[in-house]
């Protein structure tokens, strides 16, 4: 891969990443100072913003709209789960799962990548589906009943929360860069051509497939690392909870009112949807139901998010790709 | 075993009610409804709250549930699809999945968790049955279930091919614009086609109703076999959309003779196996055909020379 052409950064952007920079030391040094609760909470958040970033980085710049990225949220999960009924140690064991699960994922991807916009989002949900199904029958897992991550219980519980926090903090940050980096290199610019206009992509020279295909790994990986930590978090795994479609939803939903194709607009999305869960999470069903209808409303009339709100009042999209490659 | 075979056709009869309405929208409208599930659902909890509380008699409330899915999907199209129509291809899917999730926690939050079924209020029709010679007993409310789709898909058929609205339905789904240029209003007949796909999914929840338990949550899974019927049969033809459905139910309820889990993981296997064997095709044809191919790996140019 070599690196594509960039253009200098506003000095605003360079702003925003001092401070966000100065932001993820500070959330580094708060395992010491806050509650076990907030805490809790922050892991939350972090791998809500590693779903969001990963989720983005497949429909917003790859054009891949999945409904199916809970196969690997679960199969992450699923894949610590026996990694550790085999013995090895859980912490390092989350980033074993992702690796294997980033092996399904490509023997998936020769399969997913050829199918177009709708029906490659319904092939990727029943695939999701059938793993879960078959998952189910693994006799560790229980079938519905589902199964805890008990060794885990091993551990002092404020190390443990310690630990898992600094994992997440760490994974958040290396995704969020990563991403960055990433986008700026010619596959940003190649898959962002393949959204916009694959057959005019390909016309020009770009492989097209293979563009995806890598694409589609490192966001499956980074859905599997996120639903590892959060097995780890929340201990129980249940096929239902962890392979289910709501976390579909709210990955859309996030990268949606945030702004797809932004790349900071994810990132304010599940800031959002964290807030939102924190005020209304009380109202249950409602409160999903409501979440529908916003996400029902964004899409139809402010279908760039809040960032969209920023650039209708004639700003410049903060960290945008676009005048980084001057595309 | 035979009659594992005459449960799964009679129950693929439900299959293709469900999937005909998602293969109608898809066709004409181009538009994938990824709520369509949830809309059949509704139908199903709309009909048992007409029947178990404002105490309407099970014909009344079916006529009245269709009628007013019907007129539904004619809203939803008018104020909600079109408008998602125009966003391009991402924009669709984002408004389903939210209008999906929004029917669901609705419902739930409405209607409560409890399954519920309206085989409690058409008397015997639940369980009575007759026998075939071989002592096969066929339960009466399948088989009924089975006619009403193939009468109502053979009069959708007929509508389509024999009617001036089909005539504009099938004009302004192959070329909206050129439809338009010859008198007809696309909008007019994607609103239409959304209120018959509508109703469509509210007699497959009535169906669903009738003959199992409905929870609001039901509504993904019934999207995902209306899909895997609509594929496995071909998309775009109503009789291909029947042996779709036919043979879902046929291959779930061999299924179910291994083990109840066997049953829908088998439909998913026979789905995605039939996907998989299109893209095959389709890339076989794009690299010259399968003729071609073998040829070149058998290293015999006289094969490929043959036309197809």
């Amino acid at each position: 891969m070599t690196p594509a052409q960039t253009l200098p950064m506003a000095a605003s952007d360079r702003w925003l990443i001092g401070l966000a920079c100065v932001g993820v030391l500070l959330l580094a040094t708060l395992p010491w100072l806050g509650s076990a609760l907030i805490v809790d909470k922050l892991i939350y958040l972090f791998i809500l913003v590693m779903f969001a970033v990963m989720w983005n980085l497949l429909a917003g710049y790859a054009g891949l709209v999945s409904v199916g990225q809970q196969a690997f949220i679960g199969l992450g999960g699923y894949a610590l789960i026996r990694l550790v009924d085999a013995g090895f140690p859980p912490f390092p064991m989350i980033l074993a799962a992702a690796v294997l699960t980033g092996v399904v994922a490509w023997a998936l991807s020769w399969f997913v990548l050829r199918m177009k916009a709708g029906e490659f989002a319904i092939a990727t949900w029943v695939i999701a589906e059938t793993i879960r199904s078959i998952v189910m029958f693994d006799p560790i897992v229980q079938g519905e009943t589902g199964t805890s991550l008990l060794a885990l219980n091993a551990y002092d519980p404020d190390l443990r929360r310690m630990v898992l926090y600094l994992m997440a903090l760490t994974m958040m940050v290396v995704m969020v860069w990563g991403t960055w980096v990433l986008l700026q290199r010619r596959i940003g610019a190649e898959s962002q051509a393949i959204r916009d206009d694959e057959d005019a992509a390909a016309s020009v020279g770009i492989s097209t497939f293979q563009v995806k295909q890598r694409i589609y790994i490192i966001a499956s990986v980074g859905c599997a690392l996120a639903g590892a930590l959060w097995l780890a978090s929340a201990i129980t795994f249940q096929p239902r909870t962890s392979f289910g479609v709501q976390w579909s939803v709210f990955m859309l939903f996030m990268v949606l009112v945030g702004g797809i194709g932004t790349f900071i607009g994810p990132i304010l999305g599940a800031l959002l949807f964290f807030a939102l869960q924190e005020i209304f999470g009380d109202f249950g069903a409602w409160y999903l139901a409501g979440i529908g209808i916003v996400a029902i409303l964004f899409a139809l009339y402010l279908p760039r998010g809040l960032v969209g709100l920023w650039l209708d009042r004639g700003r410049d999209e903060p960290l945008s790709m676009r005048k980084r490659l001057g595309l | 075993m035979l009659d594992s075979l005459i449960q799964g056709i009679l129950l693929g009869g439900y299959y293709s009610v469900l999937a005909a309405g998602l293969s109608l929208m898809f066709g004409v409208v181009r538009f994938i409804n990824l709520a369509h599930g949830d809309m059949a659902v509704l139908g199903a909890l709309g009909s048992l709250w007409l029947v178990q509380s404002a105490g309407v008699t099970v014909p009344l409330a079916i006529v009245l549930t269709l009628l007013g899915m019907a007129a539904l999907g004619w809203l939803m199209q008018r104020f909600i699809f079109e408008r998602a129509l125009a966003g391009g291809f991402l924009i669709p899917i984002l408004v389903t999945i939210g209008l999906g999730a929004a029917l669901q926690n609705g419902m739930f939050a409405a209607f409560g968790s409890d399954t519920k079924s309206l085989g409690a209020h058409i008397g015997n029709l639940s369980w009575s049955s007759w026998e075939l010679p071989g002592g096969i007993f066929v339960g009466q409310l399948p088989v009924y279930m089975f006619a009403t789709a193939v009468l109502v898909l053979g009069a959708l058929h007929l509508l389509l091919t024999r009617t001036a609205f089909g005539r504009a339905v099938r004009a302004t789904s192959t070329d909206a614009e050129a439809a338009s240029l010859c008198g007809v209003d696309p909008r007019k007949v994607h609103r239409w086609a959304a209120a018959i796909a509508v109703a469509l999914a509210g007699l497959a929840g009535i169906f669903l109703a009738m003959r199992a338990q409905v929870t609001p949550f039901s509504g993904p899974m019934m999207l995902i076999f209306a899909f895997e019927a609509v594929v496995i049969g071909g998309i775009g033809s109503l009789r291909g959309t029947l042996i779709g459905g036919i043979v879902l139910g046929v291959v779930q309820s061999l299924g179910a003779l291994i083990s109840p889990q066997i049953s829908i993981l088998a439909g998913h296997l026979v789905f995605l196996a039939v996907l998989g064997w299109r893209l095959m095709q389709t890339t076989a044809a794009d690299r010259g055909g399968w003729r071609t191919a073998l040829a070149a790996v058998l290293n015999k140019p006289d094969l490929a020379r043959r036309k197809v």
